[in-house]
């Protein structure tokens, strides 16, 4: 598969300040990659110099075959930013047909595309009447136009609520199937493990991790809890069988290593008649997140 | 024009209708034209000009100070506002140079400007011919006043802009704005006044004084039309000079300074990083 978006070596330093380091990656079409990172990490300065607002300090990027904001690569990246802002004074539908004439697409194609993200009613309201949401799915719109080969997403679904953020991500498939490359961040890590093919970690600049959820949550390594109810009476007789129970009122907690695991369970499982229930919780994404962005002494 | 630089004038004419800028505009230059004119029609007899040609001279004067004004007033905010507003580093990503979204901008503020100018030096010469029955004689000099200030106000235009993309805070450009049009509409004129009179005919009146005329872009817009005008007796102040320069030196002056300040505005909006 070729790559839409390759980056390798990237750095970037303000004034002295390393921003980004060594930063090495790549999306391929019709790959939805998902960046996380604290405030701070980088991601938004990563996200400027992949649409060529911000010059890099160091290493390549390609995109789309071009520079970063080379007029070939600038046709066929489309950009939401953080918090999306457009003029007050302007309608919906005035806004939208501004950025298609932009595009050299016809102005009439912004009441369809305005219909796609839910805003065909308030087309002809001035945008200071409406709410983040609305002006969130305006930029949304404008980021659908023409078929872009590489979306650029800063933190698309922040201000959308969650039947929005459905639609939203159903959208997103269809752009992927058709070939489109993704590359999106969030801080809602529950919506992105399901809808997302690969996720990139950036902590402090340095790209910490990136793959699969599930290979990211094999290499973590991370305990898994395991949460037994005994029968009335029989906890002491549990504790002794499962050495590190830890009682909680009259459950027991015991966590174990992903290869301990059924070892784990099998002894659990012998103590049949003495247990009431069991909870296995694998770590969250949440965990698997902490564990890599702490890692670089964060 | 390209599409991208229309698109963007469009939108923007939108905008300066919807902020009431068209409004303002057009009523400052209608009122105050009609004002200057009414007030101007006491000496007509005694100069023997006809009355649109006073007309126009009482206009130069007027537009020295209003068609800057105007035109920094409408671009402080072009690209600072832009920063804030945080609508500039989307619109940084589309397939449009950032030339191509200055002019733009231009196209749509000059518009603005040229029909607030053709409405208020329209209806001072209305009045002018109401009461003239020679008016006529004076119109190669209206015509010559309208397509002047026009490039006075695209040269304050693009020193709105760079000032805009300099300061990068509409609060700070419209400090920066008032402080040029200040400097250079009304302190520059009074320091050359101040200049020659404690030189009293010395080297500075004769060489330095006319240059330093020809570099403000305010001095060689009014030095242009007193000295093309018929009736530059009727000016009073500075047009004395105006017969001691060529009038191809403050027309050149006249024509370049639009491109010096939107070549300014140009690099440093170039410089911007959203």
């Amino acid at each position: 598969m070729t790559s839409t978006l390759t980056i390798s070596h990237l750095t970037k330093s303000y004034d002295g300040v390393q921003v980004l380091t060594d930063v090495t990656l790549d999306v391929a079409a019709g790959q939805r990659v998902a960046l996380l990172g604290h405030n701070g990490a980088g991601k938004s300065t990563l996200m400027k110099i992949i649409l060529g607002l911000i010059p890099a300090s160091g290493g390549t990027v390609t995109v789309c075959g071009g520079r970063p904001g080379s007029a070939q690569a600038r046709a066929q990246v489309a950009y939401l930013p953080e918090n999306a802002a457009f003029h007050p004074a302007l309608t919906g539908q005035e806004q939208l047909a501004y950025y298609l004439r932009l595009r050299g697409r016809p102005a009439t194609e912004a009441l369809p595309l305005l219909s796609r993200v839910g805003l065909a009613d308030a087309a002809q309201r001035r945008i200071s009447t409406y709410s983040k949401g609305m002006r969130q799915r305006v930029g949304l719109a404008q980021a659908l136009i023409g078929h872009p080969r590489l979306l650029v997403l800063d933190e698309p679904t922040s201000g959308l609520d969650p039947v929005s953020r459905r639609d939203f991500y159903d959208l997103l498939d269809g752009l992927a199937a058709e070939g489109a490359a993704i590359l999106l961040s969030s801080h809602a890590l529950t919506e992105v493990e399901a809808r997302t093919d690969r996720l990139l970690i950036l902590s402090g600049g340095k790209l910490v991790a990136q793959g699969a959820l599930a290979d990211l949550r094999r290499e973590a390594a991370l305990p898994v809890a395991l949460h037994v109810t005994p029968h009335n009476g029989y906890v002491s007789d549990i504790i002794a069988a499962l050495p590190g129970a830890i009682r909680v009122g009259e459950a027991l907690h015991l966590t174990c290593t992903q290869d301990e695991k059924l070892a784990v369970l099998s002894r659990i499982a012998a103590l049949q008649g003495k247990v009431a229930d069991l909870d296995v919780t694998p770590p969250s994404l949440e965990d698997i997140y902490s564990h890599y962005s702490r890692r670089d002494g964060q | 024009m390209n599409a991208r630089i229309l698109a963007t004038a469009a939108s923007e004419f939108r905008i300066s209708r919807r902020n009431r800028w068209v409004a303002i505009a057009v009523a400052l230059m209608v009122v105050f034209s009609l004002v200057l004119a009414a007030a101007g029609s006491a000496p007509t007899g005694a100069l023997g000009a006809d009355r649109l040609s006073v007309t126009v001279a009482s206009l130069t004067s007027l537009s020295v100070y209003l068609v800057p004004l105007v035109a920094l007033l409408m671009s402080f905010d072009a690209i600072a506002g832009e920063i804030e507003r945080g609508t500039l580093p989307l619109v940084l990503t589309y397939p449009a140079a950032r030339w191509e979204i200055l002019a733009g901008k231009l196209v749509a503020h000059l518009g603005v400007l040229i029909l607030a100018l053709v409405a208020g030096y329209g209806a001072a010469a209305l009045m002018a011919f109401a009461t003239d029955p020679d008016a006529a004689s004076g119109l190669p000099a209206l015509w010559r006043l309208t397509w002047s200030s026009a490039l006075l106000g695209a040269t304050f235009l693009g020193i709105g802009y760079a000032v805009s993309a300099l300061a990068r805070r509409p609060s700070g450009a419209a400090g920066l704005a008032v402080a040029v049009w200040l400097g250079l509409v009304v302190l520059y004129d009074l320091g050359l006044l101040a200049a020659v009179v404690a030189d009293d005919g010395g080297s500075f009146t004769t060489d330095i004084f006319p240059v330093a005329l020809l570099v403000n872009p305010a001095d060689a817009f009014r030095l242009f039309n007193l000295s093309a005008a018929e009736a530059t007796a009727a000016a009073a102040g500075i047009g004395g000079a105006a017969g001691a320069i060529p009038v191809w030196q403050s027309l050149l002056s006249v024509v370049l300074w639009p491109l010096l300040a939107l070549a300014l505005a140009s690099l440093a909006f170039r410089r911007v990083e959203p």
